[in-house]
């Protein structure tokens, strides 16, 4: 049985994500900062699929230990999917440098440390696939999403260039570009129904756009069109409107 | 963020914040805050025991633990469903042990209803089958509970609608099948005394339920279809359901897709419901195999049928009577009968004995009644609760959305045991919904 590794494994689409593809019989390596939370959800996973799942620590901001943590990993995932991030509250980032730069550093340089070290192996291998979660918030920055929106769009193009360096050894890299999606994060928000997905939805679209090999999906197909349109807008209208 | 919530019988509808939590970790973030709260799972009890200003979703709280396919123990979150425990458990040969009319429910809340099934005369309610649970308090402290330790907390959370805390986890004995399906009995009463007559002699049957026409008058009052049912075993099977004996039904489901207009049903709908429900069995008695949603879920086939009592909504009636109080259900029925108020689900069943504070069933008769909400209803059911108390009976919080709180305390005589215990593990009195609220259970 293939195995899939979910780093971010404690979150609502990563939770989605990791019974997708348990229930499609891959094996499952769930990974989040503190493992012990990560328990029921293994034991979850084992009873209902019937398939292996290990829970393993890790965090994304301690760069140096990411190649020790990838290698100890047996047997080596065949796929690897990136879901963690984090979204604080933005005027509070504004005036704390801190949460700032913990939110580049998990969104943004947390990941790229990771995917290398995995890329790396992949290469090597000749074979493997990353799929990366970004958001369609990094297709144009704006004031509400300062931050989030530009480590977003950092890691988006990251993954477009990881595309193209690992096309010819046969690594394939998939992002994904979720609109709104009803999880703990947006709880507090009044999000529009006919817009937003479930972390099922999201999970489902996942699986069916890896097994296609797609390069770029957004979730759901429309949030394409609609950043289109956003990013048409001429930035001398966009700087004064309110977003 | 403020939204609009109601449970299953869409009255009363309220606005709550909602907060989920996934892992025990925020939900001690959730607690520690200063605001009072009511946990909610499904929305599948009928009135307001779930509703409060703050409710917390456990429906994220959802993994199974440990599942010992030896001997039939389950291990779980409150936030489950029992149609995934079915999915998990049926394949391995196991089955529920209790299990009431619907499969949409969280185990969380099968608890805090101690709900009984089929087969409450011979099984109990849901509680007899509890190993061991983890309450975690408004404190944030998690209390292990059973019969054995911390029995107080144990027995105020079995039946005690949320009020003693979030239940973390449960651990309860399942049912051995040898197959998925059910053999099924069915068989027509004429009226309300041969049916009282039939629920006796067919008392050895491990489900029995029957559903009554509660608008027919005169020699046939109370006509109705007792349902009696065992789990099937490989020799009740054919051919053709042997070959998978364990199989999971498909999940097919119709959706009823909006509100019906309140108008809709009426007098005259009802009875004519009730004629071809009552005239669909030819024959007096019909033997057969089926699977078993069609015998315990047969309104889960129908997402959303709760819209076919329109946007005011309905309250379902459930009341317990002693057995030898069936004259007291003679009169409910007349007065039903008399008013119009036709029920399109009219559902008698024999409970066995039971000891508990809290929890509905004590041995007797229970009827359970549909009523779409219309201006007279609620002066009407505080007539039919005043017969009920006459009789010694007493009736089901879990589909209560407006009954008064000397109503509760006269059918429940452990009510202040119960209401102390609640205040021995939650001192700060932030466990509290709007039946509470409204049953003095936790304002005085």
């Amino acid at each position: 049985m293939p195995t899939a590794l979910i780093l971010g494994a404690t979150s609502d689409i990563g939770v989605a994500i990791a019974k997708k593809f348990a229930s499609e019989k891959f094996d499952v390596i769930l990974a989040a900062r503190k493992p012990e939370s990560l328990k029921p959800l293994e034991s979850d996973i084992q009873i209902r699929y019937g398939v292996n799942c290990s829970s393993r620590a890790f965090d994304a901001l301690q760069y140096d230990t990411h190649m020790e943590f990838f290698n100890s990993l047996h047997p080596i995932p065949e796929i690897s999917i990136c879901v963690f991030g984090i979204l604080d509250d933005e005027a509070l980032a504004f005036d704390e440098w801190k949460l700032t730069e913990r939110m580049i550093n998990t969104n943004y340089t947390g990941a790229v440390s990771i995917i290398n070290v995995i890329a790396k192996k992949y290469i090597s291998l000749r074979r493997g696939t990353i799929i990366g979660i970004s958001s369609v918030a990094g297709d144009r920055g704006r004031a509400s999403k300062l931050i989030y929106a530009s480590s977003k769009a950092a890691f988006t193009t990251y993954l477009s260039g990881l595309r193209n360096k690992c096309f010819k050894d046969q690594v394939h890299v998939m992002t994904v570009q979720p609109g709104f999606v009803y999880t703990k994060m947006t709880e507090n928000q009044p999000l529009p129904k006919a817009l937003t997905s479930t972390p099922a939805e999201v999970a489902g679209i996942i699986y069916n756009a890896y097994l296609k090999k797609k390069n770029l999906i957004y979730i759901k197909w429309f949030w394409r069109y609609i950043m289109f349109i956003i990013q048409s807008i001429p930035e001398f209208m966009f700087k004064k409107m309110k977003l | 963020m403020k939204k609009q919530i109601t449970n299953w019988g869409n009255y009363p509808v309220i606005e709550a914040n909602e907060e989920s939590f996934s892992f025990t970790e925020q939900l001690l973030e959730l607690l520690s805050r200063e605001e009072h709260f009511i946990a909610r799972g499904n929305g599948r009890c009928y009135g307001d025991a779930s509703l409060a200003g703050n409710t917390i979703s456990t429906l994220k709280f959802d993994k199974i633990l440990s599942f010992d396919k030896q001997n039939g123990i389950f291990e779980c979150q409150s936030g489950i469903t029992l149609d995934q425990i079915l999915e998990v458990i049926v394949p391995a040969g196991w089955f529920l042990p209790i299990t009431p009319g619907t499969k949409f429910i969280t185990i969380g809340g099968a608890v805090a209803s101690d709900v009984h099934g089929k087969n409450h005369h011979v099984d109990g309610s849901f509680s007899n089958h509890i190993l061991e649970m983890d309450i975690v308090l408004a404190s944030g402290e998690t209390v292990n509970c059973s019969t054995v330790v911390h029995q107080d907390l144990f027995e105020a959370t079995c039946g005690g609608m949320g009020l003693t805390g979030i239940i973390g986890k449960v651990k309860f004995r399942l049912k051995k099948i040898e197959t998925s399906y059910i053999r099924q009995k069915q068989i027509k009463a004429e009226n309300l005394a041969e049916l009282i007559r039939l629920f006796d002699e067919y008392s050895h049957y491990t489900y029995s339920v029957a559903w009554i026409d509660c608008l027919k008058e005169g020699s046939q009052f109370g006509r109705s279809i007792l349902m009696l049912g065992e789990h099937a075993e490989l020799k009740d099977l054919d051919d053709r359901q042997r070959k998978e004996p364990l199989r999971l039904p498909s999940k097919k489901q119709i959706n009823f897709p909006f509100n019906l207009p309140s108008w809709v049903l009426n007098a005259y709908t009802v009875k004519a419901f009730n004629f071809f429900f009552y005239a669909k069995n030819l024959k007096k008695e019909i033997n057969n195999v089926v699977g078993y949603e069609p015998f315990f879920y047969p309104l889960d086939a129908i997402l959303h049928w709760n819209r076919g009592y329109g946007k005011k909504g309905f309250v379902q009636y459930q009341f317990v009577l002693p057995l030898d109080a069936s004259q007291g259900l003679v009169e409910i029925l007349h007065r039903i009968s008399k008013k119009g108020m036709g029920s399109f689900l009219a559902v008698l069943k024999v409970f066995g004995k039971q000891e508990s504070i809290i929890s509905f069933p004590k041995e007797g008769y229970t009827l359970a009644l549909d009523f779409p909400v219309r201006g007279d209803l609620l002066a009407f059911l505080d007539e039919l609760d005043q017969v009920v108390l006459q009789y010694g009976g007493r009736l089901y919080m879990s589909k209560d959305a407006r009954m008064k709180p000397e109503v509760l305390k006269s059918g429940y005589p452990e009510l202040d045991k119960f209401k102390e215990i609640i205040r021995k593990y939650n001192p700060d009195g932030k466990i509290h919904s709007n039946q509470s609220d409204r049953l003095f259970l936790t304002i005085n």
